[in-house]
């Protein structure tokens, strides 16, 4: 399978596999209009099958939501074809306004106009909850 | 500026400096009936309650404070729809400390941030309930001296009891403290209190659905209410709301030093034939709520006698 090199945009590279459209969805990439490619089921040596994305275009990205989705994947940027940084992502310590708290007795279900914010609760669990109710997301 | 929405909040020696001050307050009324004076305190109850508001407005009056505010959400624009954030932005230029009551969780989260008042959790839906905690230390305190090596039952809906969630997160900063938790498996205490409070902390627990199995083990046994309000479902409220009754023939088996607390109100869990028990503490327990909370508003307002 073959897909064009990108000049400049990023890569987001080593997702674990099944992770790929659910980062897509939750990044906005529908939104975009540049060229988006997604890679499932890549092989990988490290991962055995891995998810990749590609994005042609130099558009800021959220680090949070890669972070969020899947703290093992990398991004590279890539600028004049040649890749430019390559950065890990941590998992962010708060998530705004990302996903929503499905807690239904949530202050966030009613209240208009207010940030839906998930603090790390538990690293090595990928535990994240509300910091208005403490439910898990 | 200080708020009290979560129990922990306060640190253990802010906890010992409030009973200290609540004791003072019951001991010399009269050195504190003008702590507050030209004070107000809005009492924004967007949920019903009888004793935590008029406990609020007693310790406020009794500190020579006047109050103001709304005891159901019929009664207030929040019935029009109007914002949390809203209310709390136009009462704060209407009184000098807000306590509030709301069915929804993490609701005085959102009032905190929307106020350079001090606000007071006065119950948010199942979450937490600090105030009463504070009641329920200062219980614990009169009945047994202090809080270490104590074995605390909790006894009903530990799901939704938001008075057993805080009281637990108090109780877990004392040493040689154990828990037992007893309840139908549907009420089960939640995971996040489970693992913060107690598994993290590496505190002894037990886990159980008979109370007669446990009460003679306890120094303190906390009952609690099933809540109507806390049910979508009716079906679900009615086969679960008599699963404990405590009853003078349940007590032949506990200890002479048990004490039996509950935030009340009760419905049918304690029989009243036990209320001339000595070791029924929950109408000691509920008059401690006025002077504790005199302690709280005093400290918030950071005024003295």
């Amino acid at each position: 399978m073959k897909i064009d090199s990108i000049k400049n945009g990023i890569v987001i590279d080593h997702i674990e596999a099944g992770l790929g459209m659910q980062l897509y969805k939750l990044l906005g990439l529908d939104d975009l209009d540049c060229s988006v490619a997604i890679i499932k089921n890549a092989s990988s040596r490290k991962l055995g099958k891995k998810d990749i994305i590609k994005i042609d275009s130099d558009i800021p990205v959220s680090f949070d939501v890669i972070g969020f989705i899947d703290p093992g994947a990398t991004v590279n940027i890539i600028k004049d074809g040649r890749l430019a940084e390559k950065l890990s992502i941590p998992m962010p310590e708060r998530l705004i306004n990302v996903v929503k708290c499905k807690n239904p007795r949530c202050i966030t279900s009613t209240e208009q106009d207010i940030d839906h914010i998930f603090k790390l609760a538990s690293q090595s669990q990928k535990l994240y909850r509300c910091i208005y109710c403490d439910a898990k997301l | 500026m200080r708020n009290l929405i979560n129990i922990m909040d306060l640190s253990a020696e802010e906890i010992d400096e409030l009973i200290k001050l609540a004791n003072d307050i019951i001991k010399s009324p009269d050195r504190y009936n003008e702590a507050c004076r030209h004070k107000i305190l809005a009492t924004l109850f967007f949920e019903p309650s009888t004793r935590t508001r008029l406990s609020f407005e007693s310790a406020m009056l009794s500190l020579g404070g006047s109050v103001l505010g709304f005891s159901e959400a019929n009664s207030s624009s929040a019935a029009k729809g109007e914002s949390v954030a809203d209310t709390i932005e136009v009462v704060s230029g209407y009184a000098d400390i807000i306590a509030m009551r709301h069915p929804k969780e993490g609701a005085p989260i959102v009032a905190s941030s929307h106020t350079s008042v001090p606000i007071i959790n006065a119950g948010d839906g199942g979450h937490f309930h600090p105030t009463q905690t504070l009641t329920d230390l200062m219980t614990i305190y009169h009945e047994k001296g202090g809080f270490e090596n104590l074995t605390i039952g909790l006894c009903g809906d530990l799901k939704f009891g938001r008075t057993v969630h805080s009281l637990i997160g108090a109780m877990s900063r004392y040493k040689g403290v154990k828990f037992v938790l007893i309840s139908p498996e549907e009420l089960k205490l939640p995971s996040f209190v489970k693992q913060e409070y107690i598994k993290d902390k590496g505190i002894e627990y037990s886990q159980c659905t008979s109370l007669e199995d446990v009460i003679g083990d306890l120094d303190i046994l906390y009952m609690t209410r099933v809540q109507r309000e806390r049910f979508f479902n009716e079906e679900d409220y009615l086969r679960l709301k008599d699963s404990y009754i405590l009853t003078a023939d349940k007590l032949k088996s506990a200890g002479e030093s048990l004490s039996i607390l509950h935030p009340l109100p009760r419905v049918n869990e304690i029989s009243t034939e036990i209320d001339n028990d000595p070791r029924a503490c929950y109408f000691r327990q509920a008059h401690f709520g006025r002077y504790i909370r005199m302690a709280l508003i005093m400290k918030l307002l950071e005024v003295s006698a």
